[in-house]
């Protein structure tokens, strides 16, 4: 029996480029909303965990906890499948929100982490400097803390933020047809996986190699003022 | 001006002073020396409450607090009474020099800011660092650096500045220019309490010279007095082992 391997079929790639990048919209606006409401989310939880609100201080451990300690799968089965059936006024709820929730709540949690620690690292002296010529603790945290842990905390942020981008894939399980969803009903009717999984994987790239760039220009700009 | 009654501070089951009493006269210059870990600069950082003192009173001109139960408004008023200039200068680093400077006058004081910023040049000029408005601190050097510290203190239009080890940290190439600007200062009568062991600068520019040594102010009184006919046995061999140090 003779080894069989077909050639690539180039035509077929071509064609696929504009039908799946219509679907990347989707895919760029889950992520871009689960960002956005990761970042309050985060602040949120480190500044908790910061000043050590009594009572908030150990639910925010715990949530932190949780949603780092099991799969991202598992926490949106749970949200999509599992929570309508114990909270029935989700039943409507579409995969759409429940992968941006499940997004928002697992990234926050490590998002919380790297806040925290950014502003924990931020020189004790600047904040005595702020409190000596009479800030408020409110001030402070915005003129002086709050700027410099941006800078400390954005390279890391920006990681998370490629992972969740690479992440909306999982919400083809939820039967959300963004790009890995609508990938996999063009490959299932082609049965050209290895083709249509390869210009999905491109696509992603390229995606992710751009936002890399963007990462790299704001760093620099982000470090201007501590240059020699 | 200012009066201080009674001041104790502890860290934990450690004392670091217990009861001093302090009183300055608008525009007099005390300069405070004595071994380190004494607790001069926690007295300083009590004064404005960067350190809760346990006990004692504190009054600044019209404002005067009690120590066991000071409101955070006090605390506020009191530290908009006083300037701090700190030994690592402690500048913004995500700000510029005139950054530095306008920030209280904008934040605190609320002044808008194209009038934060006059002033902000004004001082500037007055410390020789016009040219350096747009610099962020980590391009300036260690001298430049606190003289922007002693700006931004400038800026905050205290009653008091305090100056905690302010040439300490300073490679010694750079302590003169600072030193010459801390007496500018003073010939300007701005009312100043500096620790520091910089004795030939308190014996230029002190008008009263506290020696404290194990939490207690030792002996205090004018450098000529002092540094010449130092009454307590700490005292003089405190200033022996310092002056012979300075000499060489």
């Amino acid at each position: 029996m003779a080894l069989a391997m077909h050639s690539l079929d180039f035509d077929y790639m071509l064609s696929l480029i504009p039908v799946l990048l219509g679907y990347l919209p989707l895919t760029l606006e889950m992520a871009a909303a689960s960002m956005v409401c990761a970042l309050v989310l985060a602040c949120l939880l480190a500044v908790i965990r910061v000043t050590r609100v009594p009572g908030l201080n150990g639910l925010a451990l715990l949530f932190i906890s949780f949603f780092r300690g099991t799969p991202l799968l598992v926490q949106l089965f749970l949200f999509y499948y599992g929570l309508p059936q114990v909270l029935t006024f989700l039943v409507s709820i579409n995969g759409v929100t429940a992968a941006i929730l499940g997004l928002t709540l697992h990234f926050s949690a490590y998002m919380a982490e790297s806040i925290r620690a950014a502003i924990v690292g931020i020189d004790r002296s600047q904040i005595e400097a702020a409190q000596s010529i009479g800030m408020t603790q409110a001030q402070l945290m915005r003129r002086i803390v709050l700027p410099q842990a941006t800078r400390v905390a954005t390279p890391t942020l920006m990681n998370y933020f490629i992972d969740m981008i690479k992440s909306t894939s999982l919400a083809f399980t939820l039967g959300v047809t963004e790009l890995m969803g609508a990938t996999q009903k063009e490959a299932a009717g082609s049965f050209l996986y290895f083709e249509a999984f390869l210009v999905v994987a491109v696509i992603y790239w390229i995606v992710v190699e751009g936002l890399s760039w963007i990462q790299k220009w704001l760093e620099k700009r982000l470090n201007r003022a501590y240059q020699r | 001006m200012i009066d201080i009654r009674g001041l104790r501070k502890r860290f934990g089951e450690h004392t670091v002073f217990d009861d001093i009493d302090l009183t300055l006269e608008r525009g007099e210059i005390i300069v405070v020396v004595g071994p380190s870990g004494t607790g001069k600069s926690t007295l300083l950082r009590c004064i404005n409450f960067l350190e809760q003192p346990d006990a004692g009173q504190i009054r600044i001109s019209d404002l005067s607090l009690d120590a066991t139960h000071a409101t955070r408004e006090q605390i506020l008023a009191l530290r908009r009474r006083t300037a701090f200039v700190f030994q690592n200068y402690a500048l913004f680093a995500n700000k510029t020099a005139l950054e530095n400077i306008a920030e209280g006058m904008i934040v605190v004081d609320g002044q808008p800011k194209a009038k934060a910023h006059a002033r902000a040049r004004e001082i500037l000029e007055r410390i020789g660092l016009a040219d350096k408005a747009g610099a962020y601190p980590a391009a300036l050097s260690g001298g430049q650096q606190q003289r922007i510290g002693i700006g931004r203190a400038m800026a905050a239009n205290a009653d008091v500045i305090l100056f905690d080890e302010p040439t300490s940290s300073l490679d010694p190439q750079w302590v003169e220019e600072v030193l010459g600007l801390m007496k500018q200062l003073a010939a300007e009568n701005q009312t100043m309490i500096v620790v520091t062991h910089e004795m030939q600068f308190a014996r230029d520019v002190a008008d009263r010279v506290i020696y404290m040594d194990g939490g207690t102010i030792v002996e205090q009184g004018p450098p000529s007095e002092l540094f010449t006919h130092p009454q307590d046995e700490r005292t003089r061999r405190f200033l022996s082992k310092v002056l012979a140090a300075n000499a060489i």
